[in-house]
């Protein structure tokens, strides 16, 4: 029997057909997908990229929540212009606890992945509750409702543990202490000293000002940690990633 | 029922399938489009061996052409940096005072300037820099300085911020919150002094009583004018230029609740030269001194 007459039992036959073809993708697949994961040149390790923090977690969530991914990337390009306007281009490891990444698609505002720290706390409050008031030109609608949801931070320690299934190394400590750290992030007379040993460099204070914790203390807690985690005065990027 | 086509002499061959009685002609494929299919993978071939792509046991094969992204950029940064390096070097170097006589420099500095403002500056102070009065972005257009208007100390000011927690040279003062600190006519009495000193309308029977509470309380870093202090960036208060609204009801609240103005710091984000660039740009504005 030749080749072709072989062929022909695939050709006549539809469920075989389907399951070889899937096969013959799949070749593809591992050719592309695989290699990603053991080669040593697509991952990079940096000094300084962590987990977030409990509070940082929720706010980030709310960050999903509302869609701003739709309007915003945080992805900054290895292209000049980018790198001048938005700082250092965006390394793997920096998103490398993302479940999902947050690169985005659209940039209708600006990319976000180096805004911490860019501006005040205040300033993320007013243009929050009114972008307008802060940036006439501004087309992102309003979110000062979020100022006024209050949240107690039950649900974090589950939606660790969920990460911690997918991948991100949250230790035992840190889940136990979840509901904890959440609440000691926004409270600058508390005793942080045991968030800031599991998340160095978390920052702390009442990010929106006002008494309790809302989701804008938690967006607001995320927003001013993104890109603050890399000390770009000491990494040295190797041209061959 | 029309008879079925059958095959006429000259016809090219058929592939020999046979349903039904229905064959199929095997036509070869138009020749342009085969060789367009050969040079699609021949140029595939080239392109994995010119340019980064089998992945081997640790690394994937370089390419001889030692293409990288991050290599293009870097060799990009620094074309740019080398044009602009005689100019930065003569800005890093020169007194700050001395920016505005130069004509190069001046020029320099109106459009790098403007550049960085824009980038980094307008989402609070606005796209023209007039500020967003009442929500304690101050107008840098005119000649009424919380921190002092020559070019050092809009220098200073721009380089480590103000009131910030990520840089220990950062201009700093604080007002404090009266609201438990004096007591309620106490406070309606001072607010109407304020409104008084800027000229605005105001109960005179309680802004007589609230002058002594003023400079009591306020004088220290207001001044017994009312004129401020610009080493505590405490602002004039006897002018109509406001940070946070000259109201009964914006006065009454920053009094009880005190106001706390922060601006990053940029020498970690801008470069020396380009802080220099937009520090002769502000002053350059109309206010500075
Ligand atoms: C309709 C699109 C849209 C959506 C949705 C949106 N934004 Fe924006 N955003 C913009 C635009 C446009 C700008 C630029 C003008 C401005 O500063 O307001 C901007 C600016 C910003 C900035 C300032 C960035 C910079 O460097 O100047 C931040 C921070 C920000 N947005 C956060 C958010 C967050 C957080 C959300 C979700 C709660 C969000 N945005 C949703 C359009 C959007
Ligand atoms: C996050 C918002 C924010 C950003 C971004 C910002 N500023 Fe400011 N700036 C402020 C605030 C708020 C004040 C007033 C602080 C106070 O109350 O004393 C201020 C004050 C100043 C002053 C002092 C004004 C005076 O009257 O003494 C100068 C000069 C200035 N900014 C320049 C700049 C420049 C140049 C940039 C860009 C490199 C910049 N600012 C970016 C918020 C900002
Ligand atoms: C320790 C110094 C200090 C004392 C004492 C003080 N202030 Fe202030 N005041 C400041 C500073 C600094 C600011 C600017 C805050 C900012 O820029 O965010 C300010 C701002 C203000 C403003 C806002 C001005 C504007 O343009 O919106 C008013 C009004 C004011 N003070 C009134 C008073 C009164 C009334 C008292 C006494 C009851 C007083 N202050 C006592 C330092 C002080």
């Amino acid at each position: 029997m030749g080749i072709l007459d072989k062929h022909k039992v695939l050709e006549k036959n539809a469920t075989l057909l389907l399951v070889f073809s899937f096969l013959v993708v799949t070749v593809g697949g591992i050719v592309e997908i695989a290699p990603l994961f053991y080669l040593e040149n697509t991952i990079e390790e940096v000094e300084g990229v962590r987990p977030y923090s409990p509070l940082e977690l929720t706010g980030r969530d709310v960050y999903i929540r509302e869609g701003c991914y739709v309007c915003h990337s945080q992805m900054i390009r290895p292209m000049r212009d980018e790198v001048e306007r938005y700082g250092h281009y965006s390394l793997a490891a920096e998103s490398m606890y993302d479940h999902p990444f947050q690169w985005g698609s659209k940039r209708t505002g600006p990319d976000l992945a180096r805004v911490g720290g860019r501006y005040s706390d205040e300033w993320h409050v007013d243009h929050l509750r009114d972008p307008q008031s802060v940036v006439p030109e501004s087309v992102m609608p309003k979110y000062g409702f979020l100022e006024d949801k209050l949240i107690e931070g039950e649900y974090v320690q589950d939606l660790m543990k969920t990460h911690a299934l997918v991948g991100v190394p949250y230790t035992d400590e840190m889940i136990e202490n979840a509901a904890a750290d959440f609440k000691v992030q926004v409270d600058p007379w508390g005793d942080y000293d045991g968030l800031v040993e599991r998340y160095p460099g978390a920052q702390v204070r009442n990010f929106d000002g006002q008494p309790g914790i809302s989701e804008a203390d938690a967006l607001i807690a995320y927003l001013q940690m993104l890109g603050t985690l890399v000390d770009f005065s000491t990494f040295e990027p190797v041209a061959s990633r | 029922m029309t008879d079925k086509p059958t095959k006429k002499p000259g016809d090219v061959e058929t592939t020999g399938h046979s349903w039904d009685g229905i064959e199929e002609f095997n036509n070869p494929l138009p020749r342009w489009w085969l060789w367009t299919f050969y040079a699609t993978i021949f140029w595939g071939v080239l392109y994995t061996i010119a340019y980064p792509a089998w992945p081997l046991i640790s690394g994937a094969t370089p390419g001889v052409l030692g293409y990288s992204t991050r290599a293009e950029v870097a060799a990009d940064i620094t074309r740019f940096e080398e044009l602009n390096a005689p100019i930065e070097a003569k800005l890093e170097a020169a007194d700050l005072t001395a920016i505005s006589a130069d004509a190069e420099l001046a020029n320099y500095t109106q459009n790098a300037g403007a550049a960085v403002f824009k980038t980094w500056c307008a989402q609070c102070h606005g796209a023209g820099a007039a500020g967003v009065q009442g929500q304690g972005y101050p107008n840098l257009l005119d000649d009424d300085w919380l921190w002092g208007g020559s070019i050092e100390d809009i220098h200073l000011t721009i380089s480590h911020g103000i009131r910030n927690e990520e840089d220990p040279d950062a201009r700093y003062s604080e007002m404090p919150a009266f609201g438990e600190l004096l007591a309620e006519e106490e406070i309606a009495g001072v607010v109407q002094y304020v409104r008084q000193i800027s000229g605005q309308e105001a109960d005179a029977a309680l802004a007589t009583a609230g002058e002594t509470v003023f400079l009591d309380n306020c004088a220290a870093c207001h001044a017994d004018d009312g004129t401020g202090d610009r080493f505590q960036g405490a602002p004039n208060l006897t002018d109509a230029i406001w940070l946070y609204g000259g109201s009964v009801d914006d006065i009454t609240y920053t009094v009880e609740n005190a106001r706390f103005g922060v601006m990053p710091s940029w020498t970690s984000r801008l470069s020396e030269a380009e802080i220099r660039a937009v520090a002769a740009y502000v002053h350059g504005l109309g206010g500075g001194e």
